[in-house]
């Protein structure tokens, strides 16, 4: 009989849910009991609310608990464990019967994500299990020649997941018909959009498998080192790929003549970004290898070509090559056997914002935004009204409700005006001003911006400028239109996609919401009550009591009023800090 | 854009430049010495030692390493990680990505400024905390989120916030008293 195995999810937002002491408690009791389990670690799960989440395995099936307190765990582990009564309502799945979650789970297909959760991501052993670095081997055995591995990359349909979604065979065919002494292949991992958190995930779950595919498209290209460029902002990321290139080196995967095929000597490195979105950008990317500041190059020579250190040079995203060795072992056939007529595979989404069941999710291209938020998601928290979903953040744009049957593929998306990019889908309901939104994208575009082109630089400031009064209050007549001109401009007259993209959150919100905007402007209101300044606080007067509770808690002492009697809040003195509509147990605080 | 990061420069007499111990670069400088693209690591093994890049480090890497002082200089200004004057004991930063920005992370960014009595970007007079803003931590379904050193703390509200950093100022504070008092005892 094999060994029972307790598995403790130890991702970014695990540990940050209290998982590592989860864990230490589990260790405690085990040790002070003397129990015969197997305590093993692995990263995210990817049902980020649920965290921390805690599976066992016993013979009868897999049983994963979901928020599992410190408290919890000796209850689990004396009923479950010792007494093999799993305890049904902690559970999130199983499986022996279907739980509240279950719809989760139905509808995701893991290709990227299939050992994200399922492995320990320090463990060689763990991913060789899973076919981990076979499709390596294959490719030494079967010796499959670098043309043929191209084509099935080709055949696979598979498109840059980094948020471009250029066809990653046709990159790597390009990269291959450069000749150069020396190649270089890089792993773009500097995932900077707010809100997107599916690189992180693989890295710290599934190191190996962005190895493994790395050194396969190295083989291809006929790459000799790698680097992998990892925002600092990720430390445990960083840590995990270099114990993973450590294994990897001695088992011989990577090195000189790399499984024997002959004159195929690779090795990796990581290379710690600093802190800039703008290196995201490929040119941007290379550029801050070299030791530079950030900042975009031309292109042509595209990186293909002339890339780093002026050598042919290929990049790709994090969950472009985690997909590369499942491609390789599974057919090119069995891929495109998922998806739309010219976006094939899955897609990693990280799910955020007023979501229920905020988390990774991998599902199918051509599932529609509607599916992923309501059966997926489970929908909106305290079931408000779903008003818009951002995706692709600040490159992308906002779909709104009635544009929910948008299917997910790379051009449907961008029909909406926003972009598929990287996979951060932000979810918005009736208390999100979209206004107040677009300046929150632009400001932060207009913060990363790198200043070498001057509508980049200059224009997302005006814009920022334009759209903080509008929020203020302050909006005019015609403003809707100057920010459309300075979009269109800024859009066209921009080296990179930061620039090229920074206008779409404003103009997409524009196109769909531009009551929104016009009642900033004209009425000088924000009807999701979310732009302070905009606010107006004030006491219903039927429903007041009189009991003085705001009166005494109002930091401005705008409030006027007496023990029993009708209070009154003066307007010119209150700065709508909300202290007292929070504070009212009598809900007698309008705001409009 | 980014050149809003460049700090003026005061000409702090050095009375904190003096307490610096050069010598700890010195492994570093033979580290990434004459290293293509080395420039990014050496700054960052720099704030490694120091907290913060000080003036006499650039001097002295300059000095060694034969880089050019403008090329340092641009790249710290450039990226969001390098820091040119001294930051607090606790780093405390405030995620303001999207995730975090729909569930109300400005207010637990205003409840600390208020608190703490500094701006974005500033550190406290006692040198105990450094408020900072960034871009988004990755954990957005923590949202909001903020982190003190390694330690991720979710699902905040100002006044959540503002409870832990008065927990790890107690904290400090007894620390310090305990010191004074061994000190005091000693002598």
């Amino acid at each position: 009989m094999e060994k029972t195995k307790v598995i403790v999810g130890l991702g970014s937002c695990g540990i940050a849910a209290g998982a590592g002491k989860v864990y230490e408690e589990i260790e405690k009791i085990k040790l002070t009991d003397n129990l015969d389990f197997e305590l093993k670690k692995t990263s995210c799960i990817g049902m980020c609310f649920k965290e921390p989440l805690v599976e066992i395995i016993d013979e009868s099936g897999s049983f994963l608990y979901g928020n599992v307190s410190v408290k919890k765990v000796d209850e689990i582990i004396e009923k479950h464990i010792q007494n093999f009564a799993p305890i049904k309502e902690y559970i999130v799945k199983s499986d022996l019967f279907d739980t509240p979650d279950k719809g989760y789970f139905d509808g995701q297909i893991k290709i990227a994500l299939r050992n994200c959760g399922q492995i320990d991501p320090e463990s060689l052993e763990d991913y060789e299990e899973k076919n981990g670095y076979d499709a390596l081997k294959k490719i030494a055995n079967e010796k499959i020649s670098t043309q043929d591995i191209i084509q099935t990359i080709l055949d696979s349909g598979m498109r840059g997941r980094g948020g471009g979604g250029f066809p990653t065979g046709l990159k790597w065919r390009f990269a291959n018909n450069s000749h150069s002494d020396k190649k270089y292949i890089i792993c773009n991992a500097d995932e900077g959009d707010p809100g997107a958190f599916m690189d992180r995930s693989v890295l710290e779950g599934d190191p190996h498998s962005v190895l493994e595919g790395m050194i396969i498209g190295a083989y291809a290209i006929g790459a000799s080192y790698g680097y992998i460029y990892c925002r600092a902002e990720y430390p445990l990321a960083v840590k995990r790929l270099n114990i993973a290139i450590l294994q990897a080196r001695e088992k011989g995967y990577l090195g000189e003549d790399i499984l024997g095929i002959e004159g195929f000597n690779f090795d990796i490195s990581v290379k710690e970004g600093a802190g800039a979105f703008v290196c995201g950008e490929e040119t941007a990317l290379i550029g801050s290898i070299e030791g530079e500041r950030g900042m975009p190059r031309k292109r042509p020579p595209f990186p293909a070509v002339s890339g780093l250190w002026k050598k042919p040079t290929n990049i790709n995203n994090v969950e472009t090559y985690a997909n590369i060795p499942w491609i390789i072992n599974n057919g090119a056939k069995d891929y495109a056997k998922y998806g739309t007529a010219k976006s094939k595979g899955t897609k990693v989404f990280a799910l955020t914002g007023k979501i229920k069941n905020g988390g990774l999710v991998e599902v199918p291209m051509g599932i529609t935004i509607k599916d992923i938020i309501y059966k997926l998601g489970g929908g909106i928290i305290d079931d408000k009204k779903f008003k818009a979903v951002q995706l692709g953040g600040p490159s992308g744009g906002c779909i709104p409700e009635y544009l929910s049957d948008t299917i997910v593929d790379y051009d449907s998306v961008n029909a909406t005006g926003a972009i598929m990019g990287s996979g951060g889908m932000v979810v918005m309901d009736e208390t999100t001003c979209m206004v107040d939104i677009a300046r929150f994208f632009l400001d932060f575009t207009g913060k990363e911006s790198c200043g070498k082109c001057t509508f980049c630089r200059v224009g997302t400031t005006r814009m920022l400028e334009i759209l903080t009064r509008i929020t203020e209050g302050q909006g005019k007549q015609g403003d809707i239109e100057l920010l459309e001109e300075l979009s269109y401009q800024i859009r066209d007259a921009s080296l990179c996609g930061l620039g090229q993209t920074a206008p779409n959150p404003v103009l997409t919100t524009i196109k769909y919401f531009r009551d929104e905007y016009e009642a900033h402007i004209r009425d000088k209101k924000c009807p999701a009550l979310n732009c302070k300044k905009l606010l107006t606080y004030e006491v219903i007067e039927e429903l007041c009591v009189g009991c003085l509770v705001c009166k005494r808690g109002c930091p401005v002492n705008a409030i006027e009023g007496e023990k029993q009697k009708v209070h009154f809040i003066k307007q010119d003195l209150c700065t709508k800090c909300g202290d007292c509509y929070s504070k009212c147990k009598f809900d007698a605080i309008k705001i409009y | 854009m980014r050149i809003k990061r460049i700090q003026q420069v005061e000409k702090i007499k050095d009375n904190v430049s003096s307490d610096i111990d050069l010598a700890l670069l010195n492994p570093v400088i033979k580290k990434f010495k004459n290293k293509k693209g080395n420039l990014i690591p050496i700054l960052q093994n720099a704030q490694n030692l120091y907290g913060y890049i000080p003036e006499a480090v650039f001097r002295r890497l300059a000095h060694e390493t034969g880089l050019k002082i403008n090329d340092m200089y641009g790249v710290a200004t450039f990226y969001a990680q390098f820091r040119l004057k001294p930051v607090g004991k606790h780093i405390v930063r405030v995620c303001h990505g999207t995730a975090c920005h729909v569930q109300n992370a400005v207010k637990v960014t205003d409840d600390l400024i208020n608190y703490l009595n500094v701006k974005d970007g500033e550190t406290t007079e006692d040198r105990i905390f450094t408020l900072e803003t960034v871009a988004c931590l990755g954990c957005c379904s923590l949202a909001p989120v903020m982190m003190i050193g390694d330690e991720t703390y979710g699902k905040l509200s100002g006044k959540k916030a503002t409870d832990i950093v008065k927990d790890i100022k107690r904290k400090e504070v007894a620390k310090n008293k305990d010191k004074q008092i061994v000190n005091i005892s000693n002598n």
